[in-house]
């Protein structure tokens, strides 16, 4: 047993994707919307530097680049275009209710069990360094997905998904050194596509009903 | 000669996509929109045409690689976006001189319907199965945008759900691509061309069971949400019931195919891996329960979008059952039914897209007597409505058929499953479009007359189909077939 | 066990008699430089013990023997925790005794009777305060059950000198299970210790008060034990604090020249840590009680997060 075994770096791995695990919980408790998107830009910037030493330690070099696309995309651009969205639909203030945080806090303790139960066998399959942490990975995938489900609001729900991606960068990475150049490529520009659509459609959801609460939308159903 | 065809064939919808956004609406638009489509499919169809002849081949590198599988699904979908453009010209017409849709709507519909066009196809012939995802993601983006077109409440609402259902399911698809490149790793290196399924299906008897296994459940979730599979089907009566009809024709007949395409790659691999028909039972499961809460819900409905929209789970419940059933037979039946839905699916959302707009509800309470305002289209949504659910002589027996009796032999404890599902969901729907159809009614004709053409194109090659397949297309089905194993 | 090892005991006993009001007295101190306040001098706890040893016992009507047993038995149940934390050296004749769940539940045992002597009286002050009190241990206790288990499966042993010994002879690691039990511990050890942001033990403010509530009808040489044990709850709980997480500078053996050399590291660390205590207690704001049970869920979260990551991340077979 014990941490002796595990090389420096792979201990700094280790530590930020701890980190990352802690920050997907801290967003799934964050009421208001200005810190969860900091917490978000925040769990880009661990993540970006937890890539960069796997690069450092593997020389992976295409590593640096998925690194710099982490750097870009989701600790500036995606954050800045979040905090503008913010300001310019006047929603700085706006708190999430009827959200039962210790309830959800066990749930997602829950959720990190099974994740990390799924993701054990197949980290012992791996030889990377990184391999533990893909359990981690799987974890913060389905902590964004809970956040998701428990989220009335509409931002706070893109965040969530957000987050999601960043999860399956992590699972990327650990599991085996990130993906291929061009789809890592194609990847990022969804996510850009996609976060700007969604800003669109914030306006446009919020000149229909008034509001950002997504409560408001049940007028589609089966029953 | 025929990589040209295929350069053309993505390039088309791509050009025209970005012409379409950059020059705006012009008189000239839809004409664009239906020469590029068309353009589409004539390189589509010649590209068809030499792949069947020469066997399949790589473009750009190995970065694409089309058989005679992926070629009937570019096919299909290059045929129906021809007719779907065909009949939005005059559809979206009406829509704008009833007040629902302003000229940079217009505008940004024909766009991403080519955008839309474009990315699907690119999901189709990719041999990449990180592209294919960022393809399918690409998709999702593009009908998004198509589904919220009018700005209502209600699309805003289905169009949300949508992204983020659909969002949610692809996540989970992606994990599943990145335990599959995880898994091709350990056997083809750190080489790049782990994730080209040409290579993966070299080696599939290689890759690690255990990895596999995860990765194929992720895979099915994912794509699976994109095919309507229940319990993750929400989003897409939704999606079909508030967009543009020709959306929702493209929707049914086009985007759940590639969806279900996506699958079956993914489920050649697994079978490869995993032995005692692992991926198989998966399917079989989810497809006959997605079967069953499809049809029970088909008699709740009162919206005559929405109902369709369940009748396209329903089948997509039915094929993803054959394919899990597996072997020539059930493939060449599953084929062969996605075909003829795809076909019967958007001529039916064409005559329901004419009857709506005459009446000027979706309720199909308020919708009667379609044989009194237009025989045409009411004969159209009688004969699409027989059909799809699955009358002889149309195709959509045949294929039907073929699946009931492979699952009699094989597979028995089935059988009254899918019997009394069909039997629900022919009551359901059937029970509903006959008094649309006959009855009284004071509607008054429409400003641009309908594009009746396409449906009736469409019909007459289900008919065609289900009276007589020419030896030309069952050797072309069974090769396609035999390329799922 | 020899006479020495005896000796050593005793030693590292008194030590912590003597030093724990200073602890509390050099937070306090800080506390106050922080808060641009005149400070109190640093021995200020022990003139007030001092007179509060030389004042008459005043006894509520209705107090029963309980009430006059509990500040022995509080005070009784830290001196034995203070004997059993390693603070000098982790080879003292006490060291067998000090398993980990047995510390916390001296400190439970301790808990449970200052709370039912607060009820004894009747007044709706006390009963309210050990109420909170119990509310409070209640969220505590099994996070720092959590935390121990996190530090004991890194030692494969839950005796608090096999954990120290482990921790301080291992070679530099990075173990972000513990750096997570770390601040656990803190969130755990303010709320025991009646610190803010979920008690401030500066206060007579009836709707907010848990720790002070319980003991407002005890007077003279009860009260002045009673101070006594809360100065010595905290100093263990630094020392156990320190011993689980900067372990390095205990001795090993229990002879006085290794002891006396572990003396200053331990003075440093503590005051390191009494500051740092100061500065937490100055820059949050004291929160409401019903928050409580978010801060300590909080801190239950991170334990169990910190022992899941240690089985998943730092378990190699």
């Amino acid at each position: 047993m014990s941490g002796a075994a595990i090389s420096f770096s792979g201990q700094l791995i280790n530590l930020f994707a701890s980190v990352i695990l802690l920050l997907a919980f801290a967003m799934l408790a964050q009421r208001r919307v200005m810190p969860l998107i900091n917490l978000f830009a925040l769990q880009g910037a661990t993540l970006f530097l937890s890539t960069v030493v796997v690069a450092v330690s593997t020389g992976q070099h295409h590593l640096y680049w998925s690194a710099g696309l982490t750097l870009v995309l989701k600790v500036i651009a995606l954050p800045l275009i979040l905090h503008r969205l913010v300001r310019r639909l006047y929603v700085k203030w706006e708190v999430e209710s009827l959200i039962n945080i210790p309830t959800i806090m066990l749930v997602g303790i829950g959720l990190v069990i099974i994740a990390f139960n799924v993701a054990l066998p197949i980290s012992q399959l791996s030889d990377t360094i990184t391999r533990g942490t893909l359990g981690i990975a799987l974890a913060t995938v389905m902590l964004a997905f809970l956040m998701m489900i428990t989220r009335t609001k509409a931002i706070p729900q893109v965040v969530g998904f957000l987050s999601m991606e960043n999860g399956l960068f992590l699972a990327a990475t650990s599991a085996t050194y990130g993906m291929p150049m061009v789809v890592e490529l194609g990847i990022a520009l969804d996510v850009l596509v996609g976060a700007i659509i969604l800003g669109v459609f914030f306006f446009q959801i919020r000149d229909q009903f008034d509001s950002l609460d997504i409560r408001h939308m049940e007028r589609l159903k089966d029953l | 000669m025929d990589m040209d065809f295929f350069v053309l064939m993505l390039a088309i919808p791509l050009i025209s996509g970005l012409l379409l956004t950059v020059v705006g609406e012009r008189a000239w638009a839809p004409n664009l929109n239906i020469i590029a489509s068309l353009g589409t499919f004539l390189s589509s169809a010649l590209l068809t045409v030499g792949i069947i002849a020469n066997g399949p081949r790589f473009a750009f590198g190995e970065l694409f690689f089309i058989d005679s599988l992926n070629v009937l699904f570019v096919t299909v979908t290059t045929f129906v976006g021809l007719t779907t453009s065909i009949f939005s010209g005059p559809y979206m017409k009406n829509e704008q001189e009833h007040g629902r849709l302003t000229v940079p709507r217009l505008r940004l519909y024909k766009s991403m319907f080519q955008l839309f066009m474009f990315t699907m196809l690119v999901a189709l012939t990719t041999n990449n199965m990180g592209v294919l995802w960022v393809a399918m993601e690409a998709a999702t983006l593009t009908t998004v945008l198509l589904v919220s077109l009018y700005r209502t409440p209600a699309s805003l609402e289905a169009a949300w759900k949508y992204f983020i259902l659909c969002g949610v399911g692809l996540a989970q698809a992606l994990f599943g691509t990145i335990l599959l490149y995880f898994a091709a790793e350990r056997v083809l290196g750190e080489t790049g061309n782990a994730l080209l399924w040409t290579h993966l299906i070299d080696v599939k008897g290689q890759l690690e069971p255990t990895i596999m296994a995860l990765s194929f459940i992720f895979l099915l979730l994912g794509y699976g949400t994109k095919v309507g599979l229940a319990p993750l089907h929400n989003w897409l009566p939704d999606a079909h019931a508030e967009g543009p009809t020709p959306v929702s024709a493209v929707l049914s007949g086009l985007l759940l195919n590639v969806a279900l395409y996506a699958i079956l790659r993914c489920k050649a691999l697994a079978d490869g891996a995993i032995h005692g028909g692992f991926a198989g039972n998966l399917m079989m499961g989810f497809g006959l329960f997605t079967l069953v809460v499809a049809a029970f819900f088909l008699s709740r409905q009162k919206d005559v979008k929405r109902m369709f929209a369940y009748s396209s789970i329903e089948h997509m419940g039915l094929i993803t059952f054959a394919f899990g059933m597996g072997g020539p037979v059930a493939n060449f039946a599953g084929l062969l039914h996605m075909t003829m839905h795809s076909l019967t699916k958007s001529a039916i959302f064409f005559a329901v897209g004419h009857a709506t707009q005459k009446t000027g509800t979706q309720l199909m309470e308020h919708i009667r007597g379609l044989m009194r305002i237009n025989p045409l289209i009411g004969w159209a949504l009688m004969l699409g409505t027989l059909a799809i659910l699955g009358m002889p002589p149309f195709g959509v027996f045949a294929a039907e058929f073929m699946i009931l009796t492979h699952a009699m032999k094989h597979h028995p404890w089935a059988t009254p499953i899918l019997l009394t599902a069909l039997g629900v969901a022919f009551a359901a729907i059937f029970g509903k479009v006959q008094p649309m159809v006959f009855g009284e009614t004071e509607a008054k004709p429409l400003p641009h007359a309908p594009a009746i053409t396409p449906v009736f194109l469409h019909l007459a090659l289900v008919l065609m189909i289900g009276l007589y397949i020419p030896p030309y297309l069952t050797r072309w089905f069974n090769e396609a077939a035999r390329m799922l194993g | 066990m020899n006479i020495s090892g005896l000796l050593a005991q005793l030693f590292a006993i008194v030590m912590a008699l003597f030093l724990a009001p200073l602890l509390t007295g050099w937070v306090g101190q800080c506390r106050a430089w922080l808060q641009s306040r005149t400070a109190p001098p640093l021995l200020q706890p022990y003139y007030m013990l001092h007179k509060l040893f030389h004042k008459d016992v005043v006894l509520a009507h209705g107090a029963s023997s309980l009430f006059r047993v509990a500040p022995f038995v509080v005070f009784g149940c830290m001196v034995l925790a203070c004997a059993i934390v390693p603070t000098l050296s982790t080879d003292l004749p006490f060291a067998p005794a000090a398993d980990t769940i047995a510390l916390v539940g001296v400190f439970g045992l301790a808990r449970v009777f200052i709370s039912l002597a607060a009820m004894d009286i009747g007044t709706s002050f006390g009963s309210l305060g050990g109420r909170r009190e119990m509310l409070v241990g209640f969220l505590a206790e099994p996070a720092l059950l959590m935390v121990i288990f996190t530090t004991a499966m890194i030692s494969q042993s839950t005796s608090v000198a096999t954990i120290v010994e482990t921790l301080a002879h291992r070679e530099f690691a990075i173990y972000p299970s513990l750096a997570f039990a770390g601040i656990a511990f803190t969130f755990v050890s303010l709320a025991e210790n009646a610190r803010v942001p979920v008690d401030n033990p500066a206060t007579h403010l009836e709707l907010t008060m848990i720790h002070e509530a319980m003991i407002l009808e005890y007077s003279g040489r009860h009260l002045a034990l009673i101070e006594w044990a809360a100065s010595l709850k905290l100093y263990a709980y630094s020392c156990l604090g320190l011993a689980l997480f900067f372990p390095w500078g205990v001795a090993a053996g229990d002879s006085f020249p290794a002891m006396l050399a572990a003396i200053p590291l331990l003075l440093l660390k503590l005051s390191i840590g009494g500051f740092l205590l100061a500065v937490i207690e100055t820059v949050n704001a004291k929160m409401r009680i019903f928050r409580a049970p978010e801060f300590l869920g909080t801190a239950f979260l991170l334990a169990v997060l910190g022992l899941l990551v240690r089985l998943l991340l730092e378990t190699r077979v």
